[in-house]
């Protein structure tokens, strides 16, 4: 590895002076599964190195008194499923927690780190879409909120100014009557990149009968997560069934855009889309009911 | 000769091995982990390319970056590459290696052949130094076209060996040519043969490449001393082969380098070539100081010597009640960048399970610009028995015949003659097919969908070869027992137990070393299955030497003829006076000249024992919308002649059916059109972790090889041999699909799912 | 600007441990190179096979991918601190009672990790330790030998 220099700031507004300053110098360290194993390949070479483990903001889990969820972006996956708070109010989480690496990588990698990695194949973003998260993100000049799903530009790109940091991410509190699933395809059992990831968030009408609203979002079928345009107006208050689910489900196949490379071919990449959107969605859709 | 008794008291048993709480606590030091005072690092500068021409290397930007103490080049080997010297691998051929492909495969000299060819190495005051360093070098090179697999090797018209002659049966054609040699054998008429069959398949099948998978990537550490004297640390299958293949690199007399082997994490065959001692060695020559080098996870997936992929067309005709008459095959090897891949051991082990009086196989080894390939556990008969025994399986399905009562027909037994020329000695084909179909896992029922079953079996000849042990006898009874197998897998315990069994000794009465080799005499590979065997022999000679010392010093004491005494349960006592007893321990403990046992042996090449059988049964269940194979329960049956250390040979058993299932379903090198690897990790080339894999059951299965005092044969590659295929007959059995490519990925079985139904529904349109 | 190396300080298998190192060394290297704990092994240096496993504070992580300055303050846990004058620890026992090992290059990743999902789970099922291991790779054993060994383990400390 080249030289680096590093810090560990331990306040926020520490880190964000020295983030203003170094801009595109600056790696932003939280877990360091992804930064250091980019580094030594000599994909990027940021030369200051600034950890955010000691800030508080980045570090906290807050429920307000709506029952919305904030995750501190430094937070490592294992203890977002070994958060009792957490898992009781959001337990879908767990689905892309602990399926991120294995368990040493879920000891140290965080969702803030897994989002602005910006993988299209990051196994937190679709789950996260589909849940209306929202991303709160702080500079030395301001703060601004957006939409998760608005985050990305490209493969490995985000629209993060070199001067801002996403401090928290916030997942909205839903419906009693909602569900959400993350699954996702990869060869092995564990510790693949997904070949194809679907997120499905659901909410039922009050019979849980009919959809009221359906939000899917996908992973590694594009140069970015893909939130699949238009579903509500096809199905909100169709009755659930095989045929309402497919037409989910087929929806997702028809947004993906996948490219053929050593980890899927695109027919077989539209092929998953269509299959574990519907799974999920069905998943949802039991979680849902519960 | 020791009869083989049924009832040992320490062979069979499960002794708490001599280096285990060194490993389970950190202390055992393997190549990467050694340091010495004064201690350089070495970084390599690699081939970009695939194919070219080297033209200019300039290195003064690395020279002058403050840390660098050395560079060097091909340059630096003394004397004429122009010579062929005999490698380990070349042993079973009778084969020697041109010295210039061994030189270039450590620093290239004229040509780049494949990406991560080494061709410049620096030595600096740090690893990340030395990194620097070579991204500092400025290599010159001309493109040329690349030769990425058989069939472009035997068709284009871009030449890898501007000097290579094809060898064929036995002369050497000239002409520009890829493909370095053409074996072929041949029993009896196969083509009029075939005219004959009630029902005969032909298949033809493809394997990607694939690599050993050890954890422990290369290191070796050299230091070359005023003396002239040379000395490495490394990680080695084999410390004797690797002085003498250093030393024919670098130049130097045998004598003048010394080898001390390390622990060892992994090889698989992957670790008998060298690769960095060479470096290290010149790299200290230039500095003055020891220098050691470390590979990269991707310097070990992109530039030591994984297996070849091959292209293989096998034919089988049988009779209506099933006997094979004929049998003919055509397997491709790449042999990577330099000649010699395993396609001779693939052609001696096609149809090594099988009594087939009509028998053709033609084997190519082909050059094609990609790194040169090296021995992975039974190296060629994995791909051979692929394409044999997914062939067999179609065939009893065919005839309506069960799959083990087809094999059972035709199997190989003592006396049957290969095609490739030798004839069976004792084995043990018959007991394992039996031991398969008799089993609980194969006759318990399949009730689900997408649920299949598939039984494979293998073989793999094992070797002999030289192996030299040593034995002192310590006057409180104990035995330090003196060999040269570098210890992969427990052996240092496996053979103490054999010497340990001569003497009547507990085997944590015997103190077993793996030393240099200044210190024991020549010891060949640890590989081709022979440690446990060939040394073990050795060592059971050294014993034996031991005892026979010992029997004419208490024969000297009491006066008596040596004749009259006898050893039994520890107790050496007259024949003819039973008052006349003394123990081991206190005849050990007198005084006298010490007492040192020797054992030697040489134990022949190829076919040493007879060889191992083994074969799989395997439960599959297929996803049908993901294509997403389950193993759900995995048998492992195999011959070991004789089990010294059950839960050893247990853990070779899994050991290479877990190997065998991760080629089967996930392993392979992705490559793209200009040769380079892209899933050069651990992320992308999925081997199978503890989540993969079911328990894997084993069954050991005993049929004593005909020579060996304890009947013992090796048992380390087998095993790896018939998951392939089995879990391809598996594949088959749960979706209708017959497959034909390793490995068998989820993409790929859904699209054979997806061809199949529309088969179907094509078929009932009409 | 100068380079210089930092300076850290931590405790290492209960000992208070100090060392100097530049930031671009991973703490495996700094466990291996500066202060010569060789038991902790670099496989991949990527996070993908777990040779290279320590408890760093509550948990168990790859130390490829965690910088040595980042262990300033921490409590570490490598293979070197697992047995104890007394004896070997129970999971270490297990691994050689069983033949867990065969060439012995993951196993200090193996028993750290195992050791760490004994302290959290004294009785898992064969499902949870293939779940929780899968992050370390063995090659040689298949497997099977090292999940008997983690449930003779967690018999023995359940027996106290």
């Amino acid at each position: 590895m080249k030289w680096i220099d590093y810090s560990s700031p331990e306040t926020l507004a520490e880190a964000l002076t020295l983030i203003n300053e170094y801009q595109k110098d600056a790696g932003i360290l939280a877990g360091g599964t992804d930064l250091i194993v980019k580094m030594r390949a000599d994909r990027i070479n940021p030369g200051q190195i600034i950890d955010i483990k000691s800030i508080p903001e980045l570090n906290q889990v807050n429920i307000n008194s709506n029952n919305d969820l904030t995750i501190g972006s430094a937070i490592p996956c294992y203890k977002i499923y070994n958060n009792t708070d957490i898992m009781n109010l959001r337990p879908e989480l767990k689905d892309s927690a602990s399926i991120i690496g294995g368990t040493q990588i879920q000891g140290r990698a965080s969702f803030g780190g897994n989002i602005c990695n910006a993988a299209p194949s990051a196994d937190s973003v679709p789950l996260l879409i589909s849940l209306n998260t929202t991303c709160n993100i702080q500079s030395t000049k301001g703060e601004r909120t957006i939409p998760l799903q608005d985050l990305f530009s490209g493969p490995g790109q985000t629209i993060l100014e070199p001067n801002e940091l996403m401090v928290s991410i916030t997942i909205p509190n839903q419906s009693s009557l909602s569900g959400a699933n993350y699954i996702r395809f990869i060869p092995r059992n564990e510790m693949d990149i997904a070949v194809v990831g679907a997120g499905v968030s659901v909410t039922l009408s009050n019979d849980n009968k009919n959809f009221e609203s359906v939000r899917v979002a996908l992973a590694s079928v594009g140069p970015t997560p893909i939130f699949v345009e238009g579903i509500n107006k096809e199905i909100s208050g169709q009755e659930i069934n095989d045929e309402s689910i497919r037409t989910v489900s087929n929806m997702a196949k028809n947004a993906s855009k996948p490219i053929s490379d050593m980890r899927g071919t695109v027919e077989f990449r539209q092929h998953l889309c269509e299959v574990l959107t519907r799974r999920a969605l069905i998943t949802a859709i039991e979680r849902a009911k519960e | 000769m020791a009869t083989k008794k049924k009832e040992y008291k320490v062979i069979g048993s499960r002794p708490v091995r001599h280096d285990g709480v060194d490993k389970v606590t950190g202390k055992a030091i393997y190549s990467a982990d050694f340091s010495i005072a004064d201690l350089l690092h070495g970084k390599v500068l690699r081939s970009p390319i695939a194919h070219g021409v080297i033209k200019n290397i300039d290195t003064s930007k690395a020279e002058n970056l403050p840390g660098v103490r050395a560079i060097v080049t091909a340059k630096d080997f003394i004397g004429s590459s122009d010579k062929n010297i005999e490698i380990a691998e070349d042993r079973n051929e009778g084969e020697t290696t041109r010295l210039k492909y061994l030189r270039d495969n450590v620093l290239a000299s004229d040509k780049l052949l494949y990406i991560g060819q080494p061709v410049v190495a620096v030595a600096a005051t740090s690893p990340h130094i030395a990194e620097e360093a070579i991204s500092l070098i400025n290599l010159e090179f001309e493109t040329l076209e690349p030769v990425l697999n058989t069939t472009q090797g035997l068709n284009s018209n871009s030449i890898i060996h501007e000097e290579l002659q094809t060898k064929e049966l036995g002369a050497k054609i000239p002409g520009n040519t890829n493909l370095a040699e053409h074996i072929q054998h041949k029993l009896g008429d196969p083509e009029e043969a075939f005219k004959h069959a009630e029902v005969i398949v032909e298949r033809e099948l493809t394997t990607e490449t694939v690599h050993q998978g050890y954890i422990e990537p290369h290191a070796a550490t050299a230091s070359w001393s005023n003396d002239g004297r040379i000395t490495v640390w490394c990680s080695t299958q084999g410390a004797f082969p690797a002085r003498d293949t250093t030393a024919d690199i670098l130049g130097v007399p045998i004598s003048q380098v010394k080898v001390v082997p390390l622990e060892i994490g992994g090889g698989f065959g992957g670790k008998i070539p060298v690769y960095l001692e060479p470096v290290a060695a010149l790299l200290s020559k230039a500095t003055g100081h020891p220098v050691k080098l470390v590979m990269s996870r991707k310097e070990v997936f992109e530039c030591t010597g994984p297996t070849p992929g091959t292209l293989m067309r096998v034919k089988i005709g049988a009779d209506k009640s099933g006997k094979f008459i004929a049998a003919q095959a055509h397997l491709e090897f790449e042999a990577g960048a330099f000649p010699g891949s395993p396609v001779a051991a693939g052609s001696y082990c096609v149809f090594a399970a099988y009594d087939i009086p009509n028998v053709l196989i033609d084997g190519y080894d082909i050059v094609v610009n990609k790194a040169k390939t090296a021995a992975y556990r039974a190296p060629g008969a994995t791909m051979a028995a692929f394409a044999t025994e997914t062939v067999v399986d179609e065939l009893a399905e065919k005839l309506q015949m069960d799959p083990m009562d087809i094999r059972l027909i035709n199997t190989a037994k003592k006396g049957t003659r290969r095609a490739d020329g030798p004839t069976y000695p004792t084995i043990g084909c018959e007991e394992v097919i039996k031991t398969i179909k008799n089993s609980e896992h194969y006759n318990s029922p399949i009730t689900e969908p997408y649920v299949g079953r598939g039984v494979a079996i293998g073989y793999w000849f094992n070797v002999g070869l030289e192996s030299a042990c040593t034995i002192s006898l310590s006057k409180d009874g104990t035995i330090n027992l003196i060999e040269g197998s570098t210890d992969i897998g427990g052996t240092r315990t496996s053979i103490a137990m054999q010497a340990a069994e001569v003497l009547g000794l507990l085997p944590e009465e015997v103190i077993p070393s793996v030393v240099d080799t200044d210190s024991i005499g020549f010891t060949s590979v640890t590989g081709g299955s022979r440690t446990t065997y060939a040394t073990g022999w050795a060592a059971y000679d050294a014993a034996i030497d031991v005892k026979n010392q010992m029997i004419s010093k208490i024969a000297g004491i009491w006066s008596i003829d040596v004749d009259n005494v006898e050893f039994e349960d520890g107790v050496f006592f007259s024949k003819q006076d039973t008052e006349l007893k003394i123990s081991f321990k206190e005849l050990a403990a007198k005084s006298g000249a010490p007492i040192v046992g020797r054992g030697s042996v040489s134990k022949g090449g190829m076919g040493a024992g007879g060889g191992s059988f083994a074969g799989a049964i395997v439960d599959v269940k297929i996803d049908p919308e993901t294509g997403k194979t389950t193993v759900l329960k995995f048998t492992c049956v195999q011959d070991a002649g004789k089990a010294i250390y059950p839960s050893f040979v247990e853990g070779q058993m899994q050991g290479g059916s877990a190997q065998g299932i991760g080629w089967a379903l996930n392993e392979e090198y992705f490559m793209t059109d200009d040769g380079r690897m892209t899933n050069s990790s651990l992320l992308d080339y999925r081997m199978p972790t503890s989540l993969d894999l079911p328990m894997i059951d084993t069954i050991i299965v005993e049929v004593p090889s005909d020579g060996h005092p304890y009947g013992v044969r090796g048992i380390g590659e087998a095993n790896i041999v018939s998951p392939p295929a089995a879990v391809a007959n598996a594949i088959y059995h749960a979706t209708g699909v017959r497959q034909s490519r390793l490995p068998m990925n989820p993409a790929s079985i859904t699209k054979g799912l997806q061809d199949h139904h529309s088969d179907i529904l094509n078929s009932m349109n009409c | 600007m100068t380079q210089s190396k930092t300076y850290v300080r931590c405790t290492i298998n209960g000992d208070d441990t100090e060392f100097l190192c530049e930031p671009r060394q991973s703490l495996l290297e700094c466990l291996r190179d500066v202060l010569r704990l060789t038991g902790t092994k670099e496989g991949c240096n990527d996070g993908n096979c777990g040779a290279c496993t320590i408890m760093l504070d509550d948990r168990i992580v790859t130390s490829c991918l965690v910088l040595g300055v980042e262990a300033n303050g921490k409590n570490i846990t490598t293979i070197e601190g697992l047995a104890s004058p007394e004896g070997l620890h129970p999971v270490q026992q297990a691994f050689l009672e069983e033949a867990a090992l065969q060439c012995g290059i993951c196993t200090p990743g193996f028993l750290i990790a195992s050791k760490a999902l004994l302290d959290i789970n004294p009785n898992p099922t064969e499902e949870e330790i293939r779940f929780w291991l899968a992050n370390n790779l063995c090659r040689c054993t298949g497997y099977d030998k090292i999940v008997r060994a983690v449930v003779k383990a967690g018999e023995k400390i359940r027996e106290g």
